[in-house]
């Protein structure tokens, strides 16, 4: 449950874009949120929307990006599709997977006005 | 002309009125907003062109509806006469940041592309760059609470104190009694209360090293707040994340907190002196914790009993040894370095 200090590194990067930008108001902030990256997406909406308040970015639309797993798994030498980190390969039940895409946590951009 | 699909120059062939049929195709206009529409076909060998309708929405949101004609070319205007509502709700949601199209209303989108743990991962790494010009090893324990990990410091720092130079960061949301407990040993520690928070960060860490000035080729020992989960995301700038299990903890820790087993490159299991009264199967538990991270280096210690403690010490040794040659290396380069340079300048200085 880090997700309210990923939401507070969340507003402190809208913060800087929107000062530099000189914006009034911050209405959406997109985040790209991997499948593999242990971030709950509705714990994050949760937090965003309580680090916020009162702040540029307070009633801004979250949008959350959640892009796909992706594994190399060793025996197959193949990519395969992961839901979840650790998961056994759906081809071969092996555990030799390394995750190599859906870690990612990113804020894409923001609107504002 | 059509910026979405081009339309109006040439990107829709008409060859020779045989494709001149229906077809469909969007616009995005000035103000952002963005429309398909089809057009009926023209007669053939004409220019007369169909009749088409279609709705547009405008940057207030309010949308309306209307047709027009075509007189053969792609390109084609939408001037035309019409009324804004007056009054309703501004929503702003509907149009054109709501289709992600910055227009040229008061409200456009900024690019970032930061990941979201960028500043702290710009903290560890300045963190990280210090430790390696001091010759300082720095060590991350984590653990859950109750694991054992100060007795385990405390017991570390006992039988290491006489030999290197050691500071201790501990962390814990409350208290200094940790920090008392190392101070006892006669090493500087400070300790960290993060309120709130579940984890140290690396700026945390940062302000630490300011106060503490841990000395030239020291060990740095950073002792995390209790918690399996958090702290496993938050780089602080050491060079290996070491994580404590306890025998009174569960086999399958590991397959419960994968992240945090997966981040540490080493695994301390403590309090092995119980393993005669536990059903606790050690074997296993490594097992578990190489399905999820087969790097791991494993030590078998007893912070009470001193059992299995010299290989763990030997290792820390070892690691503070090879980060004290890798920086005298750097100090070696930089000198060579130097002197190349001064020979250069001198060439320089001596030249026509």
């Amino acid at each position: 449950m880090h997700e309210m200090s990923l939401a507070e590194s969340v507003l402190q990067l809208v913060e800087e874009t929107a000062v530099r930008e000189k914006a009034q108001r911050v209405k959406l902030v997109v985040l790209e949120i991997g499948r593999l990256s242990s971030v709950e997406p509705e714990a994050m909406r949760f937090c965003f929307e309580a680090v916020t308040r009162d702040s540029i970015a307070q009633g801004a639309r979250l949008e959350i990006i959640v892009t796909p797993g992706l594994g190399w798994c060793a025996p197959c030498g193949a990519a395969v599709e992961m839901a979840e980190s650790y998961d056994a390969c759906p081809r071969c039940g092996s555990y030799q997977v390394q995750p190599t895409g859906g870690m990612e946590m990113r804020v894409r951009e923001i609107e504002i006005e | 002309m059509c910026t979405v699909c081009g339309c109006g120059e040439g990107e829709v062939r008409l060859e020779d009125g045989v494709d001149a049929g229906a077809h469909e195709h969007e616009h995005t206009h000035t103000d952002g907003t963005v429309h398909r529409h089809s057009h009926s076909p023209a007669p053939s060998n004409t220019y007369k062109q169909g009749v088409h309708t279609h709705t547009h929405r405008h940057a207030d949101g309010s949308t309306h509806s209307h047709g027009h004609e075509h007189n053969g070319e792609q390109a084609h205007g939408h001037e035309h006469p019409h009324e804004h509502p007056i009054g309703g709700d501004l929503d702003y949601g509907t149009g054109p940041a709501g289709a992600h199209v910055p227009g040229m209303s008061q409200s456009r989108m900024v690019q970032i592309e930061q990941d979201i743990l960028s500043k702290n991962d710009s903290f560890a790494t300045a963190n990280r760059h210090h430790f390696d010009e001091h010759g300082i090893f720095a060590l991350n324990l984590v653990s859950s609470p109750g694991s054992g990990k100060t007795t385990l410091l405390v017991k570390t720092i006992e039988r290491l104190k006489g030999r290197l130079a050691i500071s201790v960061v501990e962390g814990d949301q409350q208290t200094s009694n940790d920090a008392e407990r190392i101070r006892a040993t006669g090493v500087a520690a400070l300790q960290i209360n993060t309120g709130k928070g579940c984890h140290l960060d690396g700026h945390m860490v940062g302000q630490a090293v300011a106060r503490l000035q841990p000395a030239e080729d020291s060990l740095f020992l950073i002792e995390n707040v209790g918690n399996l989960v958090c702290p496993a995301a938050f780089d602080l700038g050491e060079h290996h994340k070491v994580v404590i299990l306890s025998v009174t903890e569960g086999e399958d820790k590991p397959l419960k907190y994968p992240d945090m087993f997966r981040a540490a490159d080493v695994m301390l299991l403590n309090k092995c002196d119980l393993l005669p009264y536990l059903e606790f199967d050690a074997d296993l538990a490594e097992a578990n914790a190489r399905r999820v991270n087969p790097k791991l280096t494993f030590f078998r210690v007893s912070a009470t009993s001193g059992e299995g403690l010299p290989a763990w010490l030997a290792w820390i040794e070892n690691g503070l040894t090879a980060q004290r040659s890798k920086r005298a290396e750097t100090v070696e380069a930089l000198k060579r370095r130097v002197q190349e340079l001064e020979r250069q300048l001198e060439r320089q200085l001596a030249g026509p």
